[in-house]
């Protein structure tokens, strides 16, 4: 493997080191400084960064198929939010006889259905360590499930990203369901503890931006470790030309498999980090426009340079919040040209921009490292 | 003969004639107890008038139920009154200029105004107009009122009409099935006439007959009929859902169709084809508020051409303004027009606001009839007839013309195609003009049957993409059978395990079906295929 660094590989070191910074100083000026100093960062604000956090993680998740393996997934927000409902599943055992109706086992939507005993799929959610393994295990299968034959029956392209927008709308249309017993329209909500502590407590509020934004930079690191392996050499072979590494002998299925499943689980992960910190988990996160969206952040900020996918999603979720709030009417004519406008002028997003803008000044110091696929930004023949 | 016969013949013709006179008017006996003014005259006397067939017993009835019948006392004469005002004689139904000094009202109490308006049923059930005694069949069937047997029996005697007559049977049915002191055989004839008419109605009366029966023989019959009558419904039942099928079918495949076309000449899925539905349908909007008037009815023929051209030009502004520019990049061009879909949503929400339009439904769409068991309504009927015409048109114009022979040739083979100078840029504005302009029309038929939003297109597209993927673009034919399969199985799967469920299902087996054709049910074949 080539040793040398390229500018992309500095631009993800920063990247690293800004999180992990971020990560410590963040819950630092949320709980020491005085509330009128201007150092401090108020929960509110703690809150929104933490959940602009989650979607950086969704994105990466979403980069590491869509950019290095040509994958556009439209179901992402599906893992995300199976994610997140087991981590709310388990924060809602957590509220035990402090609901509504105060049942010590059942949560208040199924006494107000009334049910009798907990549902098999609610079963051991009381534990903390079950739920996490769920939040796991529940996204990587069904993508496991998905890929196993998706990618072996080779349905690519456009057709699996119809598939994928198939399943999460299937997804959506079963959570609304009230008998399916996740809640139903109302989803989960109402949360009180996790691990014992107050959930909305600043403190918590701090620490769960902290653990996101360690999240993602672990993320990071693992995709990075990915995509320059070997391993993902193939990868992006298999995107820029998927018959000719077939043909080569290489079984594109299994590394398709492989990077699909592990994006689920990062994408699970990410939800299951999300829902604590906004306190609710509905239908409406399966919606296949979440999914699209979330592409759009990824292609905003580059696709294929991991970095530029979590800056994507945190500049158009910082936009989206601004605008919505400032010019709500304008907002979807906003997010609608994003999506021409990237797609059309900026096919590399941000980042590749800034890169291509830099790389005319300053050329790369030695060939070989232009020759890493994994590290270049490439053209994309999807 | 002997005198004395004579005067017995005489005698006995006197008594006949005698007899014959005295009866010779029953109504003037009837009008004499409404005279007494006394509830329990007055009841027999509105039975009595309800079967004497006088032709203004209707009017009296009906005027007695409205408190608008008099006794004049001094004249012994029984008057009743017109809405109108005006004062007419029971007995000769003739007009009376000047109203008498003294009148009294005949009196009545719920109890009588209930049986007031029985009679009045049960008089149309001699109506001259057979469809007006099948009507008032129909209500003695509904109401299963006793009282109205013997009206029931009478008209049955008198009955010429088979139409009018199976009617009658099944409204004595209704009244004799169930009543256990009724004779054997006419609750029989009753099972065999509930049999015939075979609807819910008549289900949950020979079920409670089966409950109900003490009469072996009876509760035999009417379990036989009940199993006949509930296989009958069933099949009625499974063949309304086949209609309602089709009829989804329809809408899929009109909103489906120019998605197809596009997705087959350019290999790319169009996000903003709902919203060129939702362009359709709001031109019609826009069509019946501006027309006059007097031209309301031609709006809808004014409307389909116009919402060919108006989304088919917003086609052509995409095409030109954002889809060649991603010519190669399929994926790219899903998310543009994504983005464009968001645009015109929200333009469209800016323009005419969020709040559902309404489309008036022309004479000829609305309304509905029955066929056999099914019940047809006609705005449902057209869209099918629509969406057969454009169907064939698009296969005629695929099929017979230079442009649908260069756009077949562009669809399964590009690059050959443009070798042998076929403008394929050309083309693709083209086609793409066409399948946007086709889903023009197809927001046309939807505004008749769904709400006119900015949201109307999201509502469709998921499904429209269903059909594509499942019929996949070599043909048209695999639309059609895309558009037929989805429609149906998701009517077809709602009153078994309900709408959601039936939809889920229906996703995960597409999904599932993708893994065994990747390309849909008519690939294109050849090196086309390969990308």
């Amino acid at each position: 493997m080539n040793k040398s660094l390229t500018r992309l590989d500095w631009i993800g070191r920063g990247f690293l080191v800004l999180t992990i910074a971020v990560a410590i100083l963040a819950p630092v000026l949320a709980l020491v400084p005085a509330k009128t100093s201007m150092f401090y960062l108020p929960p509110y604000l703690v809150a929104l960064l933490g959940k602009y956090v989650c979607f950086a993680i969704l994105a990466v998740a979403l980069d590491l198929v869509w950019g290095y393996c040509g994958i556009l997934s439209l179901g992402h927000g599906a893992f995300f939010a199976l994610g997140g409902y087991a981590m709310g599943m388990y924060l809602m055992r957590q509220i035990g006889t402090r609901g509504v109706y105060a049942n010590p086992i059942l949560p208040d939507f199924m006494v107000f259905l009334d049910w009798k005993a907990l549902p098999v799929t609610w079963w051991g959610f009381n534990w903390f360590a079950y739920a996490s393994l769920m939040v796991v295990l529940v996204p990587g299968l069904l993508a496991f499930a998905f890929g196993w034959f998706a990618f072996r029956s080779r349905v690519t392209g456009v057709y699996l990203s119809i598939i994928t927008q198939a399943m999460t709308y299937a997804l959506k249309l079963a959570f609304f369901r009230n008998d399916f017993g996740f809640g139903g329209n109302n989803g989960l909500t109402d949360f009180k503890d996790i691990l014992g502590i107050n959930v909305q407590a600043d403190s918590t509020r701090a620490a769960l931006f902290s653990i996101s934004t360690l999240g993602l930079a672990l993320a990071f690191v693992v995709s990075k470790a990915i995509v320059s392996s070997k391993y993902g050499k193939a990868l992006v072979s298999i995107r820029d030309s998927e018959s000719r590494v077939r043909f080569l002998g290489y079984r594109v299925e299994n590394y398709k498999l492989f990077v699909f499943v592990v994006s689920a689980v990062m994408a699970g992960i990410a939800g299951a980090l999300y829902v604590p910190q906004v306190g609710i988990i509905n239908p409406s996160e399966f919606d296949p426009a979440n999914s699209i969206e979330a592409v759009i952040w990824v292609a905003v900020g580059g696709r294929g340079t991991l970095v530029g996918a979590a800056l994507g999603a945190i500049v158009v979720n910082f936009a989206k919040t601004f605008f919505t709030g400032a010019f709500p009417e304008y907002w979807l004519f906003g997010l609608g040209g994003l999506f021409v406008l990237v797609t059309l002028f900026l096919p590399k997003g941000i980042l590749g921009l800034a890169l291509a803008t830099t790389a005319n000044r300053r050329p790369p110091a030695k060939p070989e490292a232009a020759t890493s696929a994994a590290a270049k930004v490439s053209e994309v023949k999807s | 003969m002997n005198p004395l016969m004579i005067f017995r013949w005489l005698a006995l013709l006197v008594l006949v004639c005698g007899a014959s006179l005295a009866q010779a008017d029953p109504l003037d006996d009837t009008l004499a107890k409404f005279q007494e003014d006394k509830f329990p005259q007055t009841a027999l006397a509105i039975s009595e008038l309800a079967v004497s067939g006088a032709p203004n017993a209707a009017a009296i009835l009906a005027a007695l139920g409205d408190n608008r019948l008099f006794v004049d006392p001094g004249a012994h004469q029984l008057l009743y009154k017109t809405p109108a005002g005006d004062l007419f004689d029971a007995r000769t139904n003739e007009k009376i200029g000047s109203a008498p000094s003294s009148l009294k009202k005949v009196r009545v109490n719920n109890a009588l105004r209930a049986q007031v308006e029985a009679a009045i049923g049960s008089l149309t059930l001699v109506n001259p107009d057979p469809a007006k005694r099948i009507e008032a069949a129909e209500a003695v069937f509904k109401s299963r009122d006793a009282k109205a047997l013997p009206a029931i029996d009478a008209a049955l005697a008198k009955e010429t009409d088979a139409r009018a007559r199976a009617a009658l049977l099944q409204a004595r049915g209704a009244i004799v099935v169930g009543d256990n002191s009724a004779p054997v055989a006419d609750r029989l004839a009753a099972v065999e006439a509930l049999k015939v008419r075979s609807d819910q109605d008549a289900e949950s009366l020979l079920g409670e007959t089966v409950n109900s029966s003490t009469v072996a023989e009876v509760k035999a019959a009417a379990q036989t009929a009940l199993a006949s009558v509930k296989t009958n419904l069933q099949l009625w039942g499974f063949a309304q859902n086949v209609w309602y099928g089709v009829s989804a079918s329809s809408v899929l495949l009109l909103a489906a169709i120019g998605l197809a076309i596009t997705f087959g000449v350019m290999g790319v899925i169009n996000m903003a084809h709902g919203e060129m539905v939702m362009i359709g349908a709001y031109t019609t909007f826009v069509v019946q508020s501006v027309l006059p008037p007097s031209l309301q009815q031609w709006s809808l023929a004014i409307s389909l051409p116009l919402a060919f051209l108006v989304s088919g030009a917003v086609g052509v502004l995409i095409e030109r303004l954002v889809i060649r520019y991603l010519y190669g990049r399929a994926l790219e061009t899903l998310l543009a027009t994504w983005g464009v879909s968001l645009i015109l949503q929200q333009t469209v929400r800016t323009l005419f606001g969020a709040n559902n339009r309404l489309v008036a439904a022309p004479a000829f769409m609305s309304g509905s009839f029955h066929l056999g068991g099914i019940e047809i309504t006609s705005g449902r009927l057209w869209i099918i007839v629509l969406s057969i015409v454009v169907f064939a048109a698009l296969q005629l114009v695929l099929r017979a013309t230079p442009f649908g022979l260069r756009m077949r040739a562009v669809t399964q083979n590009r690059r050959m195609a443009s070798s042998v100078g076929i403008s394929t840029a050309l083309i693709d504005m083209f086609a793409f003009a066409l399948g946007s302009g086709i889903a023009g029309i197809a927001g046309v038929a939807i505004s008749q049957i769904d709400n006119v939003s900015p949201n109307l297109g999201q509502g469709y597209i998921i499904d429209s993409f269903m059909v594509v993927v499942l019929g996949g673009v070599g043909n048209l034919w695999g639309t059609l059978l895309g558009a037929l399969v989805i429609g149906l199985a998701n009517k077809l799967l709602e009153p078994v395990i309900g709408a959601v469920l039936g939809k889920i299902l229906l996703l995960v087996f597409i999904i599932l079906f993708i893994q065994k054709r990747p390309r849909g049910l008519f690939a294109l074949k050849g090196r086309a295929v390969e990308a």
